[in-house]
């Protein structure tokens, strides 16, 4: 694709001009989709490049002589490139492509977890998605190591002394969400990084709600893992990235076997290959890769401080209007949250909030994302969560706060 | 009346809604007016979860036909029991177990019968079929 211009400041109606889903209808209303959490929309050119691979570039990677091959296959390891710039990767290698961030932690749950032995120590937190949970849980019952959990407070922030407290020379890893899909918050990873560090631990940071919100600077972080979804970053579904410090990726077994992983095999013996094949067995997502690496080139247009006082704006209005309905309730009101608001309308049940809310265009999530402990937490079934992107405006906020208020009445 | 009277009933009733908004009032309404469930029945057996909403069912066959008594904790969920309880009530075994309630995709209420919704009601309509067959 073209080189995209780097935009000045940010223009919200400008940049609604790229997705063509905010212009649809649903139910003869204009689409307000608010459920970012659980995943982006599609840039126009990210639509394209998956068009254009399929209609003209398809071919399979990493084997064969002919053009199509080496053409796709530069395409694939340019995405690879593109990626590694926007995080700050020491090399491209150490940008894996997985499925996404669920497949990426059970890559390192699997083979990091190779090295963990009885006894060991795995340090989660309170407000994790299932994903960043129930792959320590299958590890810890498989080796027979312990998995602690760091606490929170009610307004959803983590409790750090705690946590100093639980690092010691059993921990192996500390796996913790960036962003919270729940609650909004940001956890303080850095220094929660230098902690685990300091005892010798290693880190693996949940970004899957970060790179929507905000950038990432993988050395800067100091993390040893960091993993992301495609989908949540305006890219493709079924294909995302584990990036991993190279010793600490070197060190650890491979994790499935087959195709592009081998550098031989005879029935005797196989040798593995290289970063990054070494964890890519079979044929990848290559469309995927590719079109991701077109998000994060969209994504690398924009000025990203700019992005984030306008996403703070957007939060601060929806939350002060929110407030002016004395029926909500607010989980979650860390000092330091990106746009993502979970609410409960007293007395009613988020199912009733959210259907009705659906049927005048808005779409929200309801339930417990993924998140039932943080629901159990606040002993409550689940939330009304409506999380926005760049691309929300604050006219969509006030439809919002009419159709809840509409949605009130009826259900009162 | 038999089951298909009963759809066709309510297939006519939802006719004069052209609004979405108006039909879920009407839910609401539906669900406000379901008579409860008797407290005893209110137990772990009875219920089933979803991820969403969850459901209380009660089922007994009186004489030859089967009665339904159910309760949910959302409110859009207990109006669309109202109808598929009105439909299936008073019904004999066989018929409640081969009924396929093609109202609700008539009425446009199909989602909430979708297994995504995880709201109970598809489990739900699964139980009323059960016992209706244990009931044959
Ligand atoms: C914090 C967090 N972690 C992990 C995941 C899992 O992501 P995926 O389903 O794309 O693998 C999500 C998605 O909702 C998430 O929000």
């Amino acid at each position: 694709m073209e080189k995209l211009a780097v935009q000045k400041g940010f223009n919200v109606e400008e940049v609604r001009k790229d997705f063509p889903i905010l212009h649809t209808k649903v139910y003869d209303r204009n689409l307000i989709y608010l459920d970012n959490g659980a995943t982006a929309q599609k840039p126009q050119v990210v639509i394209d490049a998956i068009d254009t691979f399929y209609a003209k570039e398809n071919a399979n990677i990493h084997r064969g002589v002919h053009f199509l091959s080496q053409h796709s296959t530069g395409l694939y390891e340019e995405a690879r490139n593109t990626i590694q710039r926007y995080i700050n990767a020491e090399n491209s290698y150490q940008v894996l492509f997985t499925k996404g961030t669920t497949d990426s932690i059970n890559l390192v749950a699997f083979s990091f977890g190779e090295l963990v032995k009885e006894g060991d120590e795995i340090i989660i937190s309170a407000m994790e998605h299932h994903s960043n949970i129930v792959p320590w849980q299958m590890l810890c019952e498989r080796k027979g190591a312990v998995l602690k959990v760091i606490p929170m407070s009610t307004k959803g922030e983590l409790d750090l002394d705690a946590y100093q407290n639980m690092l010691n020379e059993k921990t192996k890893l500390v796996s913790v969400t960036h962003i919270s899909n729940a609650l909004g918050t940001v956890n303080p990873v850095k220094e929660m990084i230098a902690q685990a560090h300091a005892v010798g631990a290693k880190f693996l940071v949940d970004g899957a709600q970060s790179m929507q919100h905000t950038t990432v600077d993988v050395q800067d972080l100091d993390c040893d893992f960091f993993a992301f979804s495609g989908h949540k970053v305006f890219g493709p579904t079924g294909v995302g990235v584990l990036y991993g410090k190279e010793d600490v990726l070197n060190a650890m077994p491979p994790y499935q076997g087959g195709g592009d992983m081998i550098k031989t095999v005879t029935f005797e013996k196989t040798t593995y290959n290289e970063l990054p094949h070494k964890f890519e067995a079979g044929t990848p997502n290559i469309v995927g890769g590719i079109a991701l690496g077109t998000a994060f080139e969209y994504l690398s247009t924009f000025d990203f401080e700019a992005v984030e006082a306008y996403e703070k704006e957007l939060l601060d209005y929806a939350t002060a209007e929110l407030k002016k309905i004395p029926e909500i309730e607010f989980y979650g009101e860390a000092e330091n949250k990106v746009s993502v608001i979970s609410f409960l309308v007293k007395g009613q049940h988020p199912y009733d909030v959210g259907s009705l809310l659906d049927k005048l265009g808005i779409a929200v999530r309801t339930g417990h994302h993924c998140a039932q402990p943080v629901m159990d937490f606040y002993s409550i079934p689940g939330t009304i969560r409506a999380s926005f992107a760049f691309y929300n405006t604050k006219e969509e906020v006030d439809i919002l706060i009419t159709g809840l208020k509409r949605v009130i009445t009826m259900l009162s | 009346m038999s089951i298909k009277e009963k759809e066709e009933e309510i297939v006519d009733e939802f006719a004069i809604y052209s609004d979405w908004m108006e039909k879920y009032e009407y839910i609401i309404e539906l669900g406000k007016d379901l008579p409860l469930i008797d407290e005893k029945y209110k137990v772990e057996e009875k219920l089933i979860k979803g991820c969403q909403s969850q459901v209380w069912l009660h089922a007994e066959k009186e004489g030859d036909v089967m009665k339904f008594t159910a309760d949910s904790d959302a409110i859009i969920t207990k109006g669309i029991i109202a109808l598929l309880i009105r439909v299936l009530n008073n019904e004999s075994p066989a018929d409640v177990a081969k009924a396929d309630l093609a109202f609700l995709q008539e009425i446009g209420l199909q989602e909430h019968l979708s297994p995504t919704r995880a709201n109970g009601l598809v489990s739900m309509v699964k139980k009323m079929k059960m016992e209706a067959i244990q009931n044959a």
